[in-house]
């Protein structure tokens, strides 16, 4: 079958790897039909994840067909079309009760600090990805959800990761009617956390970023304030002027590891690796939340440490909710916002693109090149 | 800067957005990952676990768990010096810099002996193709003509330094 196949940093191609196998009776095997690349790719295609291997395939993000089922899989059937969660989560242990699905403890045994993800390097769990023809799903009776009757399947592949994860952002940051709130990265997941900050009631919801066509793309489809921060000069300067001097109520970091925007956190999170990513936009946010205020972070950082201002934090009496989303906790509410038309998450997919061209896939979206906001790959079954 | 004049009247509705304050709950407090907290972990590792996947390849698994999980990855298992460097890795525990840099080597010595695998196998790879420059010369070609001339030059560059005639001995 053809496969996404990563050859170190920066190097990816598509080639023939065998087929996936039942290898614990919860398995299935899906035949993929769509494929997003996500800005979580971003951190392992810059080789910034420790434990990125050689041949690994990528992609956490997919849709597809059942091909196969495992002896106790009860609650699929060959043929059914089913969104897959980007988390791999058992159920039963005392983490995956708590509805921590991005936390489980039975699916990733190279690290305790971070749950099973398909496709995202042995440090979460070695598995291989979607950004293929066929894929392996471990504990099927479990994350995996039959795309409900009627939905695109462009907006199923969107409830995998972006749509819960924006939504999730929104709901960490404890936003009550009334808050004004701000969202560093207008990438996929900046862009729907500040569409889902209006769901929670917020009065003002602004988001930064430094490219243009992406800002002018939040305003339109989150139909929130959008500002470049390279022509706002100093961000936090910005946030209090903005807030009669006392700061957001909630900074949102939708941006993780790759942050721009400050030379030295750049030089030393992502040339040389001395911390675990750039920490720029978590740094802005902790010092533009006002006292008492909240932070949630869905940005993703490698896992060793990062340059931020804790003694900020301490001193402001800030609250920092973070996690990796719990998309299976999130689905029904947010079907239910798609099929009620409040919500449009394949409205932020900007192109589709054929698995075979995933090289040229993953350069146009890291270079943000040709107005490039959410790429998904289709692979050559799901074309005909 | 842009001025925007403070606004002060905090709590009005947005008629303009679809499902402006649908979701708005005041006793989203503590809200996730803490909401449904059920002190299970009180008890200890003593779940029942689910069936165990067969072991089938070397797996390594951090020191900080007892065992390896009840299911896990199969793909690219550690070979030659890059898997040597991980297995040394997994000594240390995920508080360590032991464990994170060596995993770090171990991923740049790793797409070297990509290279070499691929060369063996009679296939040479084409980088300029994995580097997905053909997508970026539609998009950005003085970008792309920037980097790939500067990709070549540096290489002229060391070709010259390597084998220039050293006039000084
Ligand atoms: N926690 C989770 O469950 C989860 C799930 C998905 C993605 N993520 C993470 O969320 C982050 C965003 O994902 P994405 O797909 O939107 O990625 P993306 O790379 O498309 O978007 C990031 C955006 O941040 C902007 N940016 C860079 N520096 C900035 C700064 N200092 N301030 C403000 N904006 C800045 C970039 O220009 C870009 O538009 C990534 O770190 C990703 O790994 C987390
Ligand atoms: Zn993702
Ligand atoms: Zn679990």
């Amino acid at each position: 079958m053809l496969a996404m196949n990563y050859r170190g940093t920066r190097r990816v191609r598509v080639s023939q790897k065998p087929m996936p196998e039942i290898l614990h009776p919860q398995d299935v095997i899906v035949r993929v039909t769509r494929s997003c690349i996500c800005g979580s790719d971003l951190h392992l295609y810059n080789g910034n994840v420790p434990d990125t291997r050689v041949g690994t395939t990528f992609g956490h993000e997919f849709t597809g067909i059942v091909e196969e089922v495992g002896g106790d899989v009860t609650k699929l059937k060959v043929g059914d079309h089913i969104l897959v969660p980007f988390n791999i989560a058992c159920g039963t242990c005392v983490f995956c009760q708590q509805e921590l699905f991005g936390n489980c403890h039975e699916s990733n045994p190279q690290a305790t600090a971070v749950g099973g993800i398909f496709g995202y390097s042995h440090t979460a769990g070695g598995y291989d990805g979607g950004q293929a023809e066929y894929v392996r799903v471990p504990y099927a009776n479990v994350g995996p959800t039959i795309i409900p009757e009627g939905m695109d399947v462009d907006d199923a592949v969107m409830l995998t990761d972006v749509t819960p994860t924006g939504y999730q952002a929104a709901e960490m940051a404890g936003i009550q009617k009334g808050d004004t709130v701000m969202v560093f990265g207008a990438g996929p997941v900046g862009i729907m956390a500040a569409r889902c900050a209006w769901l929670f009631g917020a009065h003002r919801v602004i988001i930064i970023d430094h490219v243009e066509y992406r800002l002018e793309f939040a305003r339109q489809y989150a139909k929130c304030e959008a500002y470049n921060f390279r022509s706002l000069g100093d961000v936090v300067l910005f946030a209090k002027k903005t807030t009669d001097a006392l700061g957001a109520d909630v900074c949102i970091d939708a941006v993780g590891a790759e942050a721009a925007g400050n030379a030295l956190q750049t030089i030393t999170g992502r040339k040389t690796l001395l911390q675990a990513g750039s920490a720029t936009a978590l740094h802005w946010a902790i010092n533009s939340v006002k006292k008492g205020g909240i932070i949630s972070v869905v940005g993703v950082y490698g896992p060793t440490d990062n340059l931020v201002p804790i003694g900020n934090v301490v001193n402001k009496g800030l609250t920092i909710r973070a996690n990796q989303a719990s998309v299976k906790r999130l689905l029904p509410r947010l079907i239910e916002h798609v099929q009620n038309g409040v919500l449009d998450p394949k409205g932020l997919i900007t192109h589709r693109i054929p698995l075979e061209d995933v090289a040229d896939g993953y350069r146009i979206f890291s270079d943000k090149l040709d107005n490039c906001v959410k790429p998904v790959l289709i692979p050559p079954s799901a074309r005909m | 800067m842009e001025k925007r004049p403070f606004e002060n009247n905090r709590g009005s509705e947005r008629p303009d957005i679809k499902g402006w304050g649908i979701d708005a709950d005041p006793k989203n407090d503590p809200t996730y990952p803490y909401k449904h907290r059920n002190n299970g972990e009180h008890k200890g590792y003593t779940w029942e676990r689910p069936p165990l996947q067969p072991v089938t390849v070397e797996v390594l698994h951090s020191n900080e768990r007892p065992n390896i999980t009840a299911v896990f990855g199969t793909t690219s298992p550690p070979t030659g010096l890059s898997g040597a460097i991980r297995r040394f890795a997994f000594k240390y525990s995920e508080n360590s810099y032991g464990h994170w840099l060596p995993l770090l080597l171990a991923d740049r010595v790793n797409a070297v002996e990509g290279v070499l695998d691929d060369i063996r196998h009679g296939h040479f790879p084409n980088i300029f193709a994995e580097k997905g420059y053909k997508g970026k010369w539609k998009h950005d070609p003085a970008g792309t003509a920037a980097r790939i001339g500067m990709i070549v030059g540096v290489a002229a560059l060391a070709f010259w330094w390597f084998t220039r005639d050293d006039d000084d001995d």
